[in-house]
This record gives C-alpha cells, sequence and structure tokens, in this order.
C-alpha cells in the first residue's frame, strides 16, 4: 500500500500539532528567533498552524550585535510579512561592558546569549519559549524533550524532564517556571533544507556561495562583514567563494569553500560533504566533550 | 576497524553528484517509519543504531575522528571502533557506560527515511521503553544468540504489545560469536514464538544479524548462507505503515484550537486521528452530539479537496454549532463513545506509588479533566505476565484498573485509536506525568446513571436560611485544637442564629466509614466521602465545620476542587509537632513512639502543611476563644 503523506508531511503536521498544544497551556508564549534557517522553517511552519490568524506570539530576537549584516536585514523583513511583532532583547550590561567575541571569548557567548535570554524571558514573563532546536544536531540533543521544563532561574535538570508519549505534551508548570518547546525536534538538517527548497521559504543569502571578503583563524575561515573586524598587523581579507553551513556572530562563524549557489547545490554539498553542521562553531568545543549538555544545564538553548 | 561486508545504505553518492535535483525529487517522495530498538545493556543495541547511522552516512569525518579517539580511550572494543559510543548521549551515561533515556536517531534510507527511538532495557527502566513505543509502529526486539530468550525479552516484548506494536523483528544479534550457526538461529526462533503466541504476537520476522561485523544489516552474509533475506534494512523499508490503516478507520479530529481571526471566520483546527474528510462530509461534534457538515478544510497553501490521518488542517462548519479545545470532531454516522467510567491498563512512571482515590489530571487528546483510580483489578509482572494482587502501582508498576472522570469524555479503545484511547495522568501537586495509560472499554454503571435536575437550587436553599453556604475545613496535627475550636466556632454561629453542622471525624467512622482503615488509601477514601458529604450539606444552603488532620495537600486541594469558588475555606491549626505532644490528650503519641500506632501524623507518618490557607491559627499565641472569633470574622465579613 503506498502512503499517502510523505516524511515532510508528516514533520510538518507534527510540528503544526505540537504548536497548536502550547497554546493550550500557555500565558505568555514567544517564538525565539535566529534568523537562522531553522528559525525560518520553524517561522513559516508557525504561519502555517494558525492560518489565517497571524501566529498569536511575538518573535524575540536575542541579539549579540554582533550578528551578520544580511541577518538583521531578512529579520526585520520576515517580521513585516508575518504580521508579528518582533521584540530585539541586547543585553544591556554586555552592551555597557562593550563585550564582543574577540576580547572576551566564552564570556561573549554567555552573556550576549545565555544571560540576554534569561533576562528577555524574565522581562516580558514569557512562559513558554518556542526554540528551533533539532535532535539530530548534537549528541546530548537526542534526548531532549519536545517540551523541555526549566526551574525558575532557567535551568535544566534532566531528572526533571517529563515523560513524552504518543503526541500528549504535559505543559503544567508552577509559577515561575518556563517551557522551551522544540517542535522541530524531529527534523534532520536535510528535511530543513528540503522543506525549504519545498516551501519556498526565504533564507539569508549568505547559505549561498558568493565572493567574501575572508580571514583564516585557526582553522576557521571568517567572514569580515563589516569594520569592527580587528585584523591581525599585516592580515589583509582574502576574497575567497564561500558560504555558511549554520549562522551565528560572524566573528565565531565558520565558513566553508564553496561553489553552491542554489539551494540544490547546497543540498547536494550538504549530502556529498564529510564534516558535521556544528562543525563550524567554535561554541560546541568550550569545555571539551559534554559542553552542549554543560550549556543547557545552565540556560542557553 | 571491523569488517564491513555491508555496501552503504546510501548507494546513491553518483546519483546526488550527478543529478542532484532527480535525486531530492526521489528523496521528497519517501515515506517515514517510526521504530524502537529494545534490548538489554549487553544485547548490542547501540551498536547495532550506530551501525546504523554509520552505514547510512549520518556520522561525519569530525564526528568519526572524535569517535576513533573515544573509541581507543573508553571504548569496550580495543583498537576498534566502539559504534555504542556514537549513541550513547549524557556526560553521566557515557561515564556509567549505560544508557539511561529515551534518544531519538535519524537515518535514510534508498527507500525511507526513519525516526528511531533508543531506550534501554533494564527493568527499572520500563517506563522509557513504553514512551519510545508509543509512538514506534515498529519493533525490533534484540536477542544475544549466545543467551537465547531471556526474561528482558518476554519484557519488552509484551510491552511492545501492549503498546499496540503490530510488526516485531526477532533480531537475533551476535552471530558472529556462535558461528553463525543455523541450529542456534532456529532454536532461538522456536522459543520465541512459543512465548510470542503466549502473549498474542501473532507474526514476527525473525533475521540473523551481527551488529558489530555488520551481517545481514543491508546485505544478505556470506557468512549465513542459510539465510535467505530478508536483511534488516530491506524490511525496515517495506513494512507497511500504520497510516493506510489509520485512513481507513472512520473520521476523528480532537479540536485543539478554536482559529478566529475575525468576526466572519471560525475555524477549529487539529490533527486528524483517524480517517479522511472532505467539503460536505456530515459531521458530528462530541461530547455535545450536535450535527454540521464540513465546508471548508483550510489552510495556508490554500483550501483542501481533502484531508487524511496524520494531517494538521482547520475545518470550518455550515452551521453555527458550538465547539471548542478538547472536542472531537467525528463521522457523523460513525460517532466514538463518550463515558466517565472506563477499564484501563495503567503503567506508573513515577518514584511516588499510585494513591487509589487521589484525583491526578488526565490527558487525553485534547481534554483535560480530573480523574480518580481505584486499587489495581491486578499489577502485571512483566517478567512472568503473572497478575497479581494490588493495592498500588510503584514505579515501573503495570496494573489494570478502573477509572473515573469529572466529567464525561470522548475515547475509543486504545487498540481501535491510539489518539483516543492512550492518556497520561498528571500529579495536581508538582505537575509531574505519574503515569501513562490506554483506555480499553468504558464501565456500564457509567452508561446509565445521569444527572437529576432540580428546580430547587442551591441558592434558593441558602437564600432561605439567610446565609451564605461554606465548608470551614480544620487541618493539624492530633491534638492540635482542632476540634476544640470547631467546636466553639459552631456553638456561636449556633447563638447567632446560623445553620451549621459539624462533621466529625470519629462520629463518621462509626457510620459512613465504618468499612474504612487507617491505610494511605482509606484515609484518602475517608477525605473523599467526608468532601461529597460536606458538598451536599452545602448546597442544602448548610455552613458546614469539619475536623480531620487531612495530612495530604492533594487531599484538602481534592475537597477544595468539589466546592464552588471561595466556599472552601482551609483553617490551619498551626501548633507545633512538640507543642501538640506535650498535651497529648489522648495519649495517642505516647503509643505512636511506642510503636503501637502504627503510620500516626506526625511521627511515622508526614504531615504536609497548607501553603497558602485562607486561615491559620497559631495556637502557641492565642486562645481558642480569640481563635473562634477571628475564623468567624472572617466567615461572615
Amino acid at each position: 500500500m503506498s502512503d499517502t503523506l510523505t516524511h515532510l508531511d508528516r514533520l510538518e503536521a507534527e510540528s503544526i500539532h505540537i504548536m497548536r498544544e502550547v497554546m493550550a497551556d500557555a500565558a505568555r508564549p514567544v517564538m525565539l528567533y535566529s534568523v537562522g534557517k531553522d528559525s525560518a522553517v520553524m517561522l513559516h511552519l508557525a504561519r502555517k498552524a494558525f492560518y489565517p490568524s497571524p501566529p498569536p506570539f511575538p518573535l524575540l530576537h536575542v541579539d549579540t550585535t554582533w550578528k551578520f549584516r544580511a541577518m538583521y536585514e531578512l529579520r526585520d523583513r520576515m517580521a513585516l510579512e508575518s504580521g508579528m511583532e518582533l521584540l530585539v532583547h541586547q543585553n544591556p550590561e554586555a552592551k555597557e561592558r562593550g563585550i564582543n567575541p574577540f576580547d572576551h571569548g566564552p564570556l561573549h557567548t554567555d552573556m550576549w546569549k545565555t544571560e540576554g535570554l534569561k533576562q528577555a524571558l524574565d522581562l516580558h514573563a514569557f512562559d513558554v519559549a518556542f526554540g528551533g532546536a533539532r535532535r539530530d544536531e548534537e549528541k546530548s540533543r537526542a534526548k531532549e524533550r519536545i517540551f523541555s521544563f526549566r526551574t525558575a532561574s532557567h535551568g535544566w535538570d534532566p531528572k526533571k524532564q517529563r515523560p513524552e508519549l504518543w503526541n500528549l505534551y504535559n505543559a503544567r508548570k508552577a509559577k515561575g517556571e518556563s517551557i522551551r518547546v522544540f517542535p522541530i525536534s524531529n527534523w534532520t538538517e536535510l528535511d530543513i533544507w528540503q522543506y525549504i527548497a519545498r516551501e519556498n521559504i526565504p533564507i539569508v543569502p549568505l547559505y549561498f556561495a558568493a565572493p567574501r571578503p575572508t580571514v583564516e583563524r585557526d582553522g576557521l575561515i571568517l567572514m569580515v562583514d563589516d569594520d569592527r573586524f580587528p585584523l591581525l598587523p599585516g592580515e589583509v581579507p582574502v576574497e575567497r567563494s564561500v558560504r555558511f553551513r549554520t549562522l551565528g556572530c560572524y566573528p565565531l562563524t565558520g565558513a566553508v569553500e564553496s561553489e553552491a549557489a542554489t539551494l540544490s547545490e547546497v543540498i547536494q554539498e550538504m549530502l556529498l560533504t564529510t564534516t558535521s553542521e556544528r562543525q563550524g562553531r567554535v561554541i560546541d568545543k568550550d569545555g571539551g566533550d559534554a559542553s552542549m549538555e554543560k550549556k543547557k544545564q545552565e540556560g542557553y538553548f | 576497524m571491523p569488517d564491513t561486508p555491508n555496501p552503504p545504505i546510501y548507494v546513491t553518492d553518483a546519483l546526488i553528484a550527478e543529478d542532484i535535483d532527480a535525486y531530492l525529487a526521489g528523496h521528497e517522495k519517501k515515506s517515514l517509519l517510526r521504530f524502537i530498538t529494545c534490548g538489554s545493556v549487553d544485547d548490542g543495541k547501540s551498536t547495532l543504531i550506530g551501525r546504523l547511522l554509520y552505514d547510512s552516512k549520518m556520522i561525519f569525518e569530525d564526528q568519526l575522528a572524535a569517535l576513533e579517539a573515544d573509541s581507543k580511550r573508553v571504548g569496550t572494543q580495543g583498537q576498534e571502533i566502539d559504534f555504542a559510543l556514537l549513541v550513547d548521549g549524557l556526560a553521566a551515561e557515557r561515564e556509567q557506560g549505560i544508557t539511561i533515556d529515551v534518544a531519538y536517531r535519524f537515518f535514510t534510507t534508498e527507500k525511507r527515511k526513519f525516526i528511531v527511538a533508543d531506550t534501554p532495557g533494564h527493568e527499572q527502566y520500563t517506563r522509557n521503553m513504553v514512551t519510545g513505543a508509543s509512538t514506534a509502529d515498529l519493533a525490533v526486539i534484540l536477542i544475544d544468540a549466545r543467551k537465547g530468550v531471556l526474561t528482558q525479552t518476554r519484557r519488552h516484548s509484551f510491552l511492545a504489545h501492549l503498546l499496540g506494536i503490530r510488526h516485531i523483528v526477532l533480531a537475533v544479534n551476535k552471530m558472529d560469536l556462535v558461528g553463525y550457526d543455523k541450529a542456534v538461529f532456529d532454536r532461538i526462533t522456536l522459543a520465541y514464538r512459543a512465548f510470542a503466541n503466549e502473549i498474542g504476537i501473532t507474526s514476527f520476522t525473525a533475521i540473523p544479524i551481527s551488529g558489530f561485523k555488520g551481517d545481514n544489516i543491508t546485505a544478505l552474509s556470506e557468512n549465513t548462507p542459510w539465510f535467505k533475506g530478508p536483511t534488516l534494512v530491506e524490511h525496515l523499508e517495506v513494512v507497511e505503515i500504520g497510516s493506510a490503516v489509520d485512513e481507513a478507520k472512520p473520521f476523528r479530529m480532537p479540536v485543539q484550537w478554536v482559529n478566529r481571526p475575525n468576526l466572519d471566520f471560525r475555524g477549529f483546527s487539529g490533527q486528524l486521528a483517524g480517517g479522511r474528510i472532505k467539503p460536505g462530509d456530515p459531521v458530528r461534534v462530541l461530547p455535545s452530539g450536535k450535527t454540521t457538515t464540513v465546508s471548508r478544510i483550510v489552510t495556508l497553501d490554500g483550501d483542501l479537496d481533502e484531508a487524511v490521518a496524520g494531517q494538521s488542517v482547520t475545518l470550518t462548519f455550515a452551521d453555527e454549532v458550538d465547539c471548542s479545545r478538547g472536542d472531537v470532531i467525528a463521522a457523523a454516522e460513525a460517532p466514538p463513545e463518550v463515558a466517565d467510567q472506563f477499564e484501563a491498563t495503567l503503567v506508573w512512571m513515577a518514584d511516588d506509588a499510585m494513591i487509589p482515590g487521589r484525583a491526578y489530571w488526565l490527558k487525553l487528546a485534547t481534554q483535560s479533566v480530573s480523574a480518580t483510580v481505584q486499587a489495581p483489578k491486578y499489577e502485571i509482572n512483566v517478567n512472568t505476565l503473572d497478575h497479581l494482587a494490588a493495592k498500588t502501582l510503584d514505579l515501573n508498576g503495570i496494573g489494570v484498573v478502573a477509572l473515573s472522570t469529572d466529567k464525561p469524555i470522548v475515547f475509543e479503545p486504545y487498540i481501535d485509536n491510539r489518539t483516543l484511547g492512550g492518556f497520561i495522568m498528571i500529579d495536581k501537586l508538582t505537575n509531574a506525568t505519574v503515569a501513562a495509560g490506554m483506555l480499553h472499554f468504558s464501565l456500564r454503571r457509567a452508561q446509565n446513571v445521569h444527572w437529576q435536575a432540580t428546580d430547587i437550587d442551591r441558592d434558593m436553599r441558602a437564600n432561605l436560611k439567610n446565609q451564605r453556604p461554606a465548608l470551614l475545613w480544620f487541618t493539624g496535627l492530633s491534638g492540635s485544637g482542632k476540634s476544640t475550636i470547631a467546636n466553639l466556632v459552631e456553638k456561636k454561629l449556633h447563638r447567632m442564629n446560623r445553620h451549621s453542622f459539624l462533621l466529625d471525624g470519629d462520629n463518621v467512622r462509626h457510620g459512613l466509614n465504618r468499612d474504612l482503615g487507617f491505610t494511605e488509601a482509606d484515609r484518602i477514601e475517608n477525605i473523599r466521602r467526608v468532601g461529597e458529604v460536606a458538598k451536599l450539606m452545602t448546597d442544602a444552603g448548610l455552613i458546614i465545620i469539619t475536623a480531620f488532620i487531612s495530612p495530604f495537600r492533594v487531599e484538602r486541594e481534592m475537597v477544595r476542587g468539589m466546592l464552588p469558588e471561595g466556599e472552601f475555606l482551609e483553617i490551619f491549626i498551626d501548633t507545633p509537632l512538640a507543642e501538640a505532644e506535650k498535651r497529648d490528650v489522648k495519649g495517642l503519641y505516647k503509643k505512636a513512639r511506642a510503636g503501637q500506632l502504627k503510620n500516626f501524623t506526625g511521627i511515622d507518618s508526614p504531615y504536609e502543611a497548607p501553603e497558602s490557607p485562607e486561615i491559620r491559627i497559631d495556637t502557641t499565641a492565642m486562645t481558642p476563644d480569640a481563635a473562634a472569633n477571628l475564623i468567624i470574622d472572617r466567615l461572615l465579613g
């Protein structure tokens, strides 16, 4: 017997179901929007879930002020197109202390992202936050629940996570506690790309190869996206045809040399490639083997 | 590196390189199979999953390099690659060398995409396997060829069957360690067949494999010329997915959300839990039973001509019919049942044991109700499958129970519909998910008892007495002064011409509750009955005073939930244990300390003080008379 629904149809239906379930118990939900491809898919799914209503929650961008310029452009455009309110939070303390990825290392991610996220959630008293994490990204995420419980101080305790059976989610929580909900948990990188192609979802052009000014540092190819990039003595940006497999703060995100300028070519390259998606990110490697899990316990996604 | 006699699952690198669009067009049409792997620590489960990921190229070079380094450092396979390390996730687990939770893995082959629930096989983790099995279409039961059918094999098979998994694969693993001996494989298959029949598994597919060496995973192994296939992956690729079966069932859609962007549009959003639906189809909204027809199937991509089981859509109706979250829209001519008492199988998932009589939240599809469970009819020993007498269910306990909900819910037997028959139970205090269950059928008495509407209502009765009904619920340790103060309060109310009634704990036990003892379950039933009686009396317009130790927060909250908002006043008679014990009016503390009284609150049974009582009386700082005045002021003020 042939199957009526494809794997993408099923993933889409599951994600929509999850988003609608959140609306039953959440007092103040919010969608974390990082402007990456996973966020793009998540936003698209939210628009489908609630159509013809606009998604009944705002978008929250926890900004580090160090994102690629092209990300800020797409962010503002998508907020306009979706009819959703866009909230941008920049950690005032990090701003005041001038925290940046060049001088402050891991402190940059900790203050702008981890602390910034907690501040924003507290500030607006959001009790449920949608995030675009996927289980295939990293080992410790394979066991993450779709509804992930956080204590009043945003901590993640692996022992307090609730079993998830069928498609039944227990979203009850005590005052002060919050839930991170990951509606695209079961999508893989290939699913994301294929869905972007199928649904024509706008993504940041940095995912496609183009000649860009770059320097090489510690084995990573970094893009010189603006004049805040401190060049070492004698260092001159070199134009390379590059693209990005993930997007974050530009000084922390490694590019790959590539000629893939279309979606098909990007997917082709991804399928034939031999390194994992997160390899271009500096963040996973701070603190050794269990670093992602440690970050999660501290409140990073 | 171990030998890899298998071709990689992806044989399409050439196609990807030459014609990516053709490849993608094919890939987009792939279906999705969810399966679960069950095995105990040494059955080679993680190795098998690691192997599937490895062979399907889900492992990248950087991960492989890390894997090679890890294998040498902490691996159990000497200098060879330990595939198990690929899938052991959390740091704590890696240190212990075991997996302790459900993890989900993904891989793709030529024909299908797969989601694998990887669950541990320890006895104490029944809950994880049940979780993983709840969404699976197929279960791979791993057996170590050297050991054969073990206790855990029976346990895994029973649980897979219990959760309604229709396809069972018996993967006889580590064939390399028994010399690829056909006799060993046949013996194990035969032993398993006998057992499977016993528990109602009518068919299964047995495959001799080696996860470590790769035999019969993707290609038939030369080491087992006597085995004609299919290989594990071939079987996974062709096994029929439940979707066709689901689409053939009658139409059901639990309503998740009412979509009202403006006054002109009113849609009902949900995911189809069975069947198919077209505009013009007659439907029935349950539990109300009102009928209408579907006018549109609305999606962002335009209206659909038809939707099938599994799809998330928004429906609009031809008529204005009441419908909200928790309702089920169903085929008009084949609606599901509505009931409030059921027989169910319950899997207990919390460290705290089930408490018969206590109210828990029950969530089934999009319905949330309050439910109580009676003591199990029997508990099932998952190892022997024997039925045992039980008063409760502990963590990982599985039992058949009768349960009742505080209002009727729409359901179908679990074997007919997983979505309308599967439920979870939630602790009202901690909000933890404490159990999962499967409804079998409604109990007949539910269908024959109806509410009788009366013409004179509670407000009319209370007005005649010129008072507002209330329940003054005194709680506190034995000897704290509850009865003394409660008596004073009633005397004062009487003098003020108020109609009251004091429900005394000892008196109630002489009559209504004569059949109850002092076990935890009986104490809860005692409180429940008192709550019900108090509720009837407030309906009659009376002011009720009760004085029970009532040590458990949940039970007090249960009674609070029975009454209209504001009519339950929790009065905490706050006397420290030392003080109460010093008074020891009835000499009970002395007996308890001497071990002559078991389960005595404050001594060997806990007292859970109210967190925010309406009134708190500190008896060390106030006379009983002052306390009574304070309570009356609060009641009438």
